[in-house]
């Protein structure tokens, strides 16, 4: 078992001859995961990837010709909103968006659009989704993870990575690892993926990595409290970081006082949630959770 | 990106917002000049882009076209929050009966705008917010539908203006929407919106952040940018393409992710060191990405210490360790540099680094790469 992806995916890639999209998608190939088709406009009837993934023009002939049910994309930020609309229309019910920089009132209108039509996106400004030895969506290098029975959600690329790499050494697999992305307006927020996580029967603990800005991370631990029976271990980035400015993702800043790493900290530990000092403290918090 | 308030309000004026229109000096004596055009008594403001700059003196009223002389004079020389003062904006000054706060920004859990309102206007909006929340009504945008009359009808009402403004306050109100929306802004705001003794509505002040992932398609905002308010590294840093935040202590960092920064930066902090700067040098980044980072963490003096890391995914270790080198090679600095390089292409980059014969320390986890660079700053 596993959460929003597994081995009957089967993925068109949006974007695929760009050169961040025909790379990554070489290693979701790699990786064993299907790449049924990629698209991009006006190259439609070429290959992709030493001719290993056709190209349409469209998601919508993508789909009539190969059967394919989720997407992930590469697109620039400002073709991105019609692209991620464009795989909405096509009946796509799992869109993953890697790209970053999209305009906060596009995802506004994008995000609006694809709750009347029941469909979940991942991101933007997300590393994808990995579910370890079943199907890698997205930039989220294989080898640093393992199956097992850990759920990772986080908001941060590279320090999941990080994280996750050092479950792998101490032999903690994962179940999936979600990165939810950076921006202020994402189309699945934590407590949607704790939500699965909870329900999945293979998962046995959680790890839950935050940043500074917004208040995702306190709405999730008023979901924990209220919901979890299992067991989360939290890290939370920015202790650090100065009100008013913006550190990297555009979601990451402290406005008007709110969104600070010591208001999360307390209201996660409030929930019961055991937040490490630092990123290497989390394998050994997981190990003493699982028991 | 900020915009100044006269920028601000000369946005609001094109989408029928009353505002006080003004002038701006950036000397006494255009600042005298403009008081005897616009006639006293004057308002001289500080255009600088942080909050309280009242508090802070920037604000101040002139009876006669000499005080406006020597009040922008003072003005002109102040530093608030560090910046210092370059231009006033001198306007024609208000009779004000009552002050009303009018903003919208982006309430990231609904993902919608969420348009605000306050009868305590004239104040720090954000003290409102902490103290008296309830002062603060609000309504939330269906991006599809919009803004729609009976909300401003409903936040006019809350806040307790009077009737007969109700229809004014809509106008503002819905052109206040627009703007925040067709300029792709993160926040536009009146504070304070003010009825005036005539009784009319007037903008005394403007204020519109813009959506940095926006400028793509406003050529003409971006021009907007004032680089005399970037000190020269956040300038360099920018037309660079990194991610760069100035801070104040003493160990430089470049590290690849934002959440990986922050988490480093973190852990010098937890270890008893502070970091000099946040620098994100993004995904993929080529070696030339990596010594412009090099040297903008170099052009701070108080660095002592320089510490990178990174966690080769789409970056490659050899790349980053070229662009190391390069700068290296031709800077030559005195300074203690620990790095981590792990994932993608580790050994290529660990071989660079050594072949360079620069004496780089090294480390494998994050933490012990941290502690290196805390103890390498302390004993420099």
């Amino acid at each position: 078992m596993a959460i929003l992806v597994d081995q009957t995916i089967r993925l068109v890639v949006q974007g695929v001859t760009g050169r961040e999209g025909e790379f990554h998608t070489r290693q979701t190939l790699d990786y064993g995961t299907p790449v049924v088709a990629g698209v991009t406009p006006g190259k439609g009837g070429q290959f992709a990837c030493e001719g290993r993934v056709p190209v349409f023009d469209t998601v919508q002939e993508a789909v009539a010709a190969t059967g394919a049910n989720t997407s992930v994309m590469y697109v620039p930020a400002p073709f991105a909103p019609d692209a991620i609309i464009e795989a909405a229309d096509a009946g796509l019910g799992l869109i993953v968006c890697i790209t970053e920089g999209i305009p906060v009132h596009e995802m506004i209108r994008v995000k609006a659009y694809l709750d009347l039509k029941g469909v979940r996106l991942i991101g933007p400004n997300s590393p994808g989704l990995l579910t370890p030895g079943q199907a890698k969506v997205g930039i989220m290098p294989g080898h640093i993870t393992m199956p097992g029975p850990v759920g990772v959600v986080s908001r941060s690329g590279t320090l999941t990575y990080e994280i996750v790499s050092a479950l792998t050494a101490r032999g903690i697999g994962q179940t999936t690892c979600v990165g939810i992305g950076g921006d202020p307006i994402i189309g699945t927020r934590f407590v949607e993926v704790l939500a699965l996580f909870e329900a999945d029967p293979e998962t046995q603990a959680v790890v839950l990595i935050g940043e500074i800005g917004g208040n995702d991370e306190e709405a999730a631990a008023r979901f924990i409290a209220e919901r979890m029976t299992k067991p989360v271990v939290a890290f939370i980035a920015g202790r650090t970081a100065p009100p008013g400015k913006r550190m990297g993702h555009a979601g990451a800043i402290i406005e008007g006082g709110t969104g600070t790493a010591a208001e999360k900290i307390a209201a996660l530990e409030a929930a019961g949630v055991r937040v490490a000092e630092h990123p290497e403290q989390i394998a050994r918090l997981v190990e003493e959770e699982l028991g | 990106m900020k915009l100044h308030e006269y920028q601000s309000q000369r946005i609001f004026a094109q989408y029928g917002i009353p505002v006080q229109e003004g002038e701006v000096a950036t000397t006494p004596q255009e600042a005298r000049a403009l008081a005897e055009q616009i006639g006293c008594p004057v308002v001289i403001k500080a255009q600088v882009l942080v909050g309280g700059r009242g508090k802070a003196g920037g604000i101040q009223w002139a009876q006669t076209p000499q005080e406006a002389e020597a009040i922008a004079a003072r003005i002109l020389s102040l530093q608030i929050k560090g910046l210092p003062v370059r231009k006033v904006l001198v306007t024609r000054a208000a009779d004000i009966r009552q002050e009303i706060y009018l903003g919208i920004g982006v309430d990231r859990a609904a993902a919608c705008p969420v348009m605000m309102a306050s009868a305590e206007g004239g104040v720090d909006i954000e003290e409102v917010a902490r103290t008296s929340p309830e002062a603060i009504r609000k309504v939330r945008v269906d991006p599809f539908v919009g803004l729609r009359d009976y909300q401003t009808r409903y936040l006019a009402k809350s806040i307790g203006l009077s009737p007969s403004l109700h229809r004014d306050f809509g106008r503002i109100a819905q052109g206040l929407y627009r703007s925040f929306v067709e300029c792709d802004a993160s926040l536009a705001e009146i504070n304070p919106l003010v009825v005036t003794s005539a009784g009319t509505l007037l903008a005394l002040d403007a204020k519109i952040v813009l959506d940095d992932n926006g400028l793509f398609r406003h050529p003409d905002l971006a021009q907007l940018r004032d680089i005399d308010e970037e000190t020269p590294s956040e300038r360099a840093a920018r037309e660079a393409g990194l991610s760069f935040v100035q801070l104040d202590g003493h160990i430089g960092c470049m590290v690849n992710g934002a959440g990986l920064a922050m988490a480093t930066m973190d852990l010098i902090r937890h270890f008893g060191g502070m970091p000099a700067n946040f620098l994100d040098i993004g995904g993929g980044a080529r070696a030339e990405r990596v010594a412009a980072a090099l040297r903008l963490i170099l052009a701070d003096p108080r660095v002592k210490a320089i510490l990178i890391n990174i966690f080769g995914g789409i970056t490659r270790c050899d790349e980053v360790a070229r662009g190391i080198v390069s700068v290296l090679d031709e800077v030559r600095p005195d300074l203690p540099i620990v790095a981590r390089l792990v994932g993608t292409n580790e050994a290529e980059g660990r071989a660079i680094l050594e072949r360079s014969g620069y004496r780089i320390l090294t480390a494998t986890t994050l933490a012990e790469a941290a502690q290196k660079a805390v103890a390498a700053a302390q004993s420099s």
